[in-house]
């Protein structure tokens, strides 16, 4: 089958083999509003009030919008306004107490059907754990019937292993999870996509599965970005998700593998998410290691664990080195979609000249989009060649950028060139 | 405290530059630069020198006036001098060679905004400018086998016969034997005799995969093509396959078709126009050669080529996965 083509990176996967240790329980921590693609949540609780493990502090009434609940016990200091990585949102700061109860509401969900399951995933607190927090329950929600169950196991950025660790280290509830949304929204088939850079992940699946004849595991090229939801599916189904569609217009749902293992895990817990997985690595790190860590946390902490050289730090990325967002703040709080923190003591610079026109974002760019000439019309605001040559499907996987010999940031100029048309 | 960098994603960057890929292209003429020292002694390099060096010196110059950053540094000047100094004869004086360094880099390329902005390729015109303007001087070539410093019978540059070039089908005993093209003891340009070592060349750009294969195939495999079919015309098969050959071989099309047409800036972008570049530019050398009054026409088939270069690209778009065709607005 054709294979939607991707560029060689170094896969820098030094953590694979670190079991995920559990981080300390911070002394504080700043929950952000806004961990979730959509609307923020507003605070629920007030400064002074205590607040149990697992207690609901934010929430929403808006449609694309997911609640936020704590990970700590202890009281309500601050609610105040931050500036996140993603954006400005309110955050509430708890300060940790000694005895970290769990709340009295913290029960497994009744789940008979799809409407308590789809509630439940929203009384979870889930977004997807992948990198974009699109909230969950409305991606389980919908309208047309879906077919397959498309699980992005590929982790294609640099460095990161946290699904990578989760599927080796839980694969249970990986299935487990796959098996609750197969059930409840009537999906005959699952299809989880593994990276050929995870072997024992891929053989550890492909024997815990070999009795379920409607999941099946398939081993993927090893090239960025695979991960990246219109090209998984194709790689995987052979479907095209065309211009302006949603994976349900193809009849896929697209759920990353710790978004699976962790619906398991509520379903069985009642526990919301308030603590993931991530990975610590980066060129400063002495100590690249996987952590779970409470939602909130902050990144000062984690480096200082994994004995960051502080001094020399200059470049800090939440999530991956290919589309994580950089920090401009060590006390940045790790969020919901967090899969890693990076430190580096360089920026990657490239002097930049003009174009040479050599062609090499036009190849690298995985769905044919010719970032060279969308960056001249951009300079031009000619808004009806961007338009033609579809800049609206540009997922700022940051290719072009990557090849570009010539130092041009493509991609950033792409996100800019969406805004004219 | 010390600051952190916000940057947009992504946050690492390949190894590839443009300084490299210049860098690379010079490497990759470092055998013919090699070949034409054996092949037309010192005073073959030192005219070489003398390109590369007046090339840069004019970019660093022209950059000075213009009040513009300084570019020498990305290579691209050095790379436009070698090639044009291989592109002409080894008896030429020296300072028609810097007037033709001169129109390259300060007319061709400087002039239309510098590295990546020329429309057509400076070697290239540089190269007609001193074809049109010391025609002579251009077309009076040197046999290796008798003016060569390291040859025992050379007799200096002074007494340079006016031979013919190895595309002069009128001839037949002038012609050079195939190994003379392969190895480049017969009459040419600098760099263009020694197949053998463009051929080292070019094969490794392509790996380093600096140039797409595409061009030069489609250049050089056109022009066989054609000349077979020609070759037949004129006196059977047999002929016809030698006429290929030797067609393929000689003159500038080698260098041409690895060195000249696979410049990035001036030749189509994705590799369907980079096939249509190729075969355009084989359909023009062919018919110059054959029907014209030129007996070489690699350059201004690629100077033509490379002037319809925006309709290529404009008409070879590609199609973007997933889009959709846009509705006609009511």
């Amino acid at each position: 089958m054709r294979k939607i083509k991707g560029i060689h990176l170094k896969h820098n996967k030094n953590t694979a083999s670190c079991q995920t240790e559990k981080f300390p329980i911070p002394k504080e921590v700043l929950i952000p509003m806004n961990m979730n693609m959509g609307a923020n949540s507003e605070p629920v609780v007030k400064v002074g009030d205590h607040v149990n493990i697992g207690d609901k502090i934010g929430d929403s009434n808006a449609f694309l919008s997911v609640p936020v609940h704590t990970g700590v016990s202890g009281t309500v200091k601050e609610i105040t306004e931050i500036h996140a990585v993603n954006g400005k949102c309110k955050a509430i700061r708890i300060e940790t107490d000694e005895q970290q109860t769990v709340s009295k509401n913290i029960k497994p969900p009744v789940i008979n059907n799809r409407d308590d399951f789809v509630k439940a995933l929203r009384e979870s607190g889930l977004t997807g754990l992948g990198g974009a927090g699109f909230p969950t329950h409305i991606k389980h929600n919908p309208s047309v019937p879906i077919d397959i169950l498309v699980i992005n196991a590929a982790e294609c950025e640099p460095y990161i292993t946290s699904d990578h660790r989760q599927m080796l280290e839980d694969s249970d509830a990986v299935i487990g999870g796959i098996k609750l949304v197969m059930k409840h929204l009537n999906i005959p088939q699952a299809v989880i996509g593994i990276e050929g850079n995870k072997p024992d992940a891929i053989k550890l699946l492909q024997d815990k599965t070999k009795s379920d004849s409607n999941i099946t595991v398939k081993k993927l090229p090893s090239v960025y970005p695979q991960g990246a939801e219109k090209i998984l599916v194709f790689n995987l189904t052979g479907r095209l998700i065309k211009e302006k569609q949603l994976p349900s217009d193809q009849g896929v749902i697209v759920m990353n593998v710790s978004t699976a293992a962790y619906i398991h895990t509520y379903a069985k817990t009642g526990m919301p998410l308030t603590e993931r997985r991530i990975t610590v690595d980066g060129d400063l790190i002495k100590k690249p290691c996987n952590l779970f860590v409470k939602i909130g946390t902050p990144v000062s902490e984690i480096l200082e664990y994994a004995g960051c050289d502080m001094e020399k730090l200059r470049k800090l990325i939440m999530g991956g080195t290919m589309m994580g967002m950089c920090a401009y703040d060590i006390n940045t709080v790790i969020s919901k979609s967090n899969n890693a923190v990076l430190a580096f003591k360089k920026t990657a610079e490239k002097k930049m000249t003009n174009c040479i026109r050599c062609g090499r974002c036009i190849k690298a760019c995985p769905l044919n989009l010719m970032p060279t000439e969308l960056e001249k019309a951009y300079y031009r605001k000619d808004s009806t060649t961007l338009k033609k040559l579809r800049v609206g499907l540009c997922m700022n996987c940051g290719c072009c950028t990557y090849v570009c010999p010539a130092g041009r940031q493509l991609a950033q100029i792409n996100q800019l060139a969406k805004n004219l048309i | 405290m010390n600051l952190l960098k916000v940057s947009p994603s992504p946050h690492i960057r390949g190894e590839m530059t443009t300084q490299r890929v210049m860098l690379c292209v010079l490497i990759s003429l470092v055998p013919t630069v090699i070949a034409s020292g054996i092949l037309f002694g010192l005073p073959a390099l030192a005219l070489i020198s003398t390109c590369v060096v007046s090339s840069i010196f004019f970019e660093f110059v022209t950059r000075i006036i213009m009040k513009r950053e300084q570019t020498i540094g990305d290579l691209s000047a050095a790379v436009t001098g070698l090639i044009l100094a291989l592109n002409i004869p080894p008896s030429l004086p020296w300072w028609m060679a810097v007037i033709g360094c001169f129109v390259a880099i300060v007319i061709v390329k400087q002039l239309f905004g510098g590295l990546g902005q020329n429309f057509a390729n400076p070697a290239v015109v540089g190269r007609i400018v001193l074809m049109l303007s010391f025609g002579s001087a251009m077309t009076t070539w040197t046999d290796p086998k008798y003016h060569n410093t390291f040859n025992p019978l050379f007799d200096g540059y002074d007494d340079v016969i006016a031979s013919a070039t190895p595309l002069t089908r009128e001839f037949p005993e002038a012609r050079a034997s195939y190994l003379d093209l392969l190895f480049g003891t017969t009459t040419g340009c600098l760099g263009e005799t020694c197949a053998v070592a463009l051929l080292i060349g070019g094969i490794y750009l392509i790996i380093r995969k600096i140039i797409s294969p595409v061009t030069p195939i489609a250049f050089i495999g056109t022009v066989g093509l054609l000349s077979f079919i020609y070759g037949i015309t004129d006196n059977g098969v047999m002929y016809g396959l030698e006429h290929a050959l030797y067609q393929m071989l000689s003159g500038g099309l080698i260098l041409g078709a690895f060195f000249m047409a696979t410049d990035y800036v001036t030749t189509p972008i994705t590799n369907k126009g980079k096939l249509i570049f190729g075969i355009g530019c084989g359909l023009i050398t062919f018919i110059i050669r054959t029907f014209g009054s030129y007996p070489e026409g690699v350059s201004f088939a690629i100077l033509l080529m490379n002037i319809v270069t925006p309709y290529i690209d404009r008409f070879t778009m590609l199609k973007p996965i997933g889009a959709v065709k846009e509705e006609k607005a009511k």
